[in-house]
């Protein structure tokens, strides 16, 4: 019961944080904006991909990139919480540390799922074919991807001691798993380099079972997808449940 | 008897460095204990390993009747810990903050808003509780951690350097709130201090801690009174160092450029004797013997110039080139 309480707390304490700092909110979407309009417009009124108009085709990867981003920057707070000595005293609570994971973990995907929310709202007003059944679906999806990408995000956090050190490592992870996940292109007719690329990065498939949700278009069988990121997110999970009891000793 | 708290041996190294080394201590229920040395004495990493974030070297301590080493959970249940740096979230209110605390310590649901309002008036922030802690002072957010640090009823609780970086005023407030606070809630209370009038005010009894050990140990007025007398400062060019020493009335002798400090029984009634013997005195300042002449007499420097030494990474840093 306690634990379940704690977890609690610190999700609370999470939202809360989040809810109050409404810079992080604005700033959170102003990528996926530019994206989708000055990038996706751009390219779109001269290139159909896979019988869709290119902004249209790439938006569900915006909305994956969004969730990763989101998610790994989540990571930085650690290293905040630590600073301020805010996680010692959750530290020495008596709750156990994956309790606080899990807290930390559900915090994250809540705060990550409020700015997706407003990026899935945007599909309604910019031509892609929403309905509300394509709304929850994709949301349920997207809440998979942001737990796995979360945990990674509060992995990286775990480890590293400043805030330099995070971004660095953060870049060195986001932008691959991002340009190589398919959320520009079609998977098709890549060289063989590229495709090996995108086919041993996890985020193609979370691109690829939204895609197939929203715009109609996938690669890959549906069950195969929520599989890699299910397997996916019980790793990252196991790796920073490990990460948070380490910290500290 | 037995004690709130008891160290065996308890130790510390890092590397080479022993930053706490065979601590042994007996703190009584009901007490206010204060370790009082430098920075990087060793104080903040014996009550570190006190309240279970770091394991000993070797050696343990039982708090509340639970070994330290092998049943940190059961310790953690029954302490209060406040931190040197400031642990409250400063993007909650007061209140907020303390409603986690009860939920990362599962209080029962019943009694958790009542104590919460029970804490908050102990510390007088019921009028600011439900601002955001990002708007209080210094000496608000420490009363807030204070508050927090006792929310659970813990029988130990553990205040590490509780008046760091206040204004005079604010500390005085605090300690106030402090011994209230230990003799209503029959808290045990261990803290850390730099400051000497911390150590004396608030203190029942004081270690005085340099280097990793313990070097002298009684009530702030026994320590004082060992010294055996007053402190005598005089400006002096060309002292008669040697004519003073065979006095008997004179304890101690410490020389500074033109300064000349020393402990005399008796100071005020010795004091004309003293200047007779001396030389050219050009002024007079008699005091009485504070804890910082304890740790000058046991160590050959005062705690401000231990701390001029740059503390804890000076030693690392030391040990590292030897």
């Amino acid at each position: 019961m306690s634990e379940i309480e704690g977890v609690y707390a610190v999700w609370l304490r999470e939202l809360k944080v989040f809810t109050r700092e409404k810079e992080r909110v604005i700033a959170s979407l102003i990528s996926p904006l530019l994206w989708i309009f000055a990038f996706g417009t751009g390219l779109g009124s001269v290139v159909t991909t896979e019988g869709v108009n290119y902004r249209i085709y790439i938006y569900p990867g915006i909305l994956v990139m969004t969730v990763l981003f989101s998610s790994v920057f989540y990571g930085l707070y650690v290293i905040w919480d630590r600073r301020l000595d805010f996680l010692k005293e959750v530290l020495v609570a008596p709750v156990s540390r994956t309790s606080i994971f899990i807290g930390k973990v559900l915090g994250g995907c809540t705060t990550v799922m409020i700015q997706t929310v407003a990026v899935l709202i945007i599909g309604f007003f910019i031509g892609v074919p929403m309905s509300l059944d394509i709304f929850l679906k994709a949301l349920l999806l997207l809440f998979l991807i942001s737990v796995a990408l979360v945990s990674l995000g509060l992995s990286i956090g775990a480890n590293m001691k400043s805030p330099e050190g995070f971004m660095l490592v953060a870049n060195f992870v986001m932008w691959p798993l991002f340009f190589f996940s398919g959320a520009l292109f079609p998977l098709s007719n890549l060289p063989s380099w590229l495709s090996s690329a995108t086919n041993i990065n996890p985020v193609t498939y979370g691109v690829d079972a939204v895609r197939g949700i929203v715009v109609g278009v996938q690669h890959f069988p549906l069950w195969g997808d929520i599989g890699v990121l299910l397997l996916l997110s019980l790793v990252v999970i196991a790796i920073g449940t490990l990460s948070f009891r380490r910290m500290h000793d | 008897m037995d004690y709130a708290i008891e160290t065996f041996d308890l130790s510390k190294h890092y590397g080479g460095l022993k930053a706490v080394d065979k601590l042994n201590l007996k703190i009584e229920k009901g007490e206010i204990f204060g370790l009082l040395g430098p920075n990087g004495a060793g104080k903040t990493t014996a009550l570190s390993m006190l309240c279970t974030i770091l394991k000993p070297t070797s050696g343990t301590a039982v708090v509340n009747g639970s070994d330290i080493v092998k049943e940190p959970a059961k310790v953690r249940k029954y302490i209060g810990i406040v931190f040197q740096q400031p642990s409250v979230d400063d993007l909650l209110t007061g209140r907020e903050n303390l409603r986690m605390h009860t939920l990362l310590f599962g209080m029962p649901r019943e009694t958790r808003k009542k104590r919460i309002e029970e804490v908050l008036s102990l510390v007088g922030l019921e009028k600011r509780a439900d601002d955001l802690v990002r708007t209080y002072s210094g000496g608000m957010r420490r009363r807030l951690e204070l508050a927090r640090g006792m929310m659970h009823n813990p029988t130990v609780l553990f205040l590490d350097e509780p008046t760091l970086g206040l204004d005079p005023q604010t500390r005085e407030h605090l300690w106030k709130y402090i011994s209230a606070l230990a003799r209503r809630e029959k808290m045990t209370i261990l803290l850390t201090t730099h400051y000497m009038e911390e150590a004396e005010l608030l203190c029942d009894r004081v270690g005085i801690i340099d280097s990793g050990r313990i070097i002298a140990l009684d009530t702030p007025k026994k320590l004082t009174a060992q010294l055996g007398g007053d402190k005598i400062i005089l400006k002096i060019k060309k002292p008669h160092i040697a004519a003073l020493k065979k006095l008997e009335c004179i304890k101690s002798i410490r020389r500074k450029g033109e300064i000349l400090e020393l402990v005399a029984s008796e100071g005020g009634y010795n004091l004309k004797k003293i200047l007779e013997k001396a030389g050219q005195v050009e002024n007079v300042e008699i005091k009485p013997t504070t804890l910082n002449d304890v740790f000058l007499h046991y160590t050959g420097k005062e705690i401000r110039e231990a701390e001029a030494e740059g503390g804890f990474w000076q030693r690392m840093m030391n040990e590292r080139r030897a």
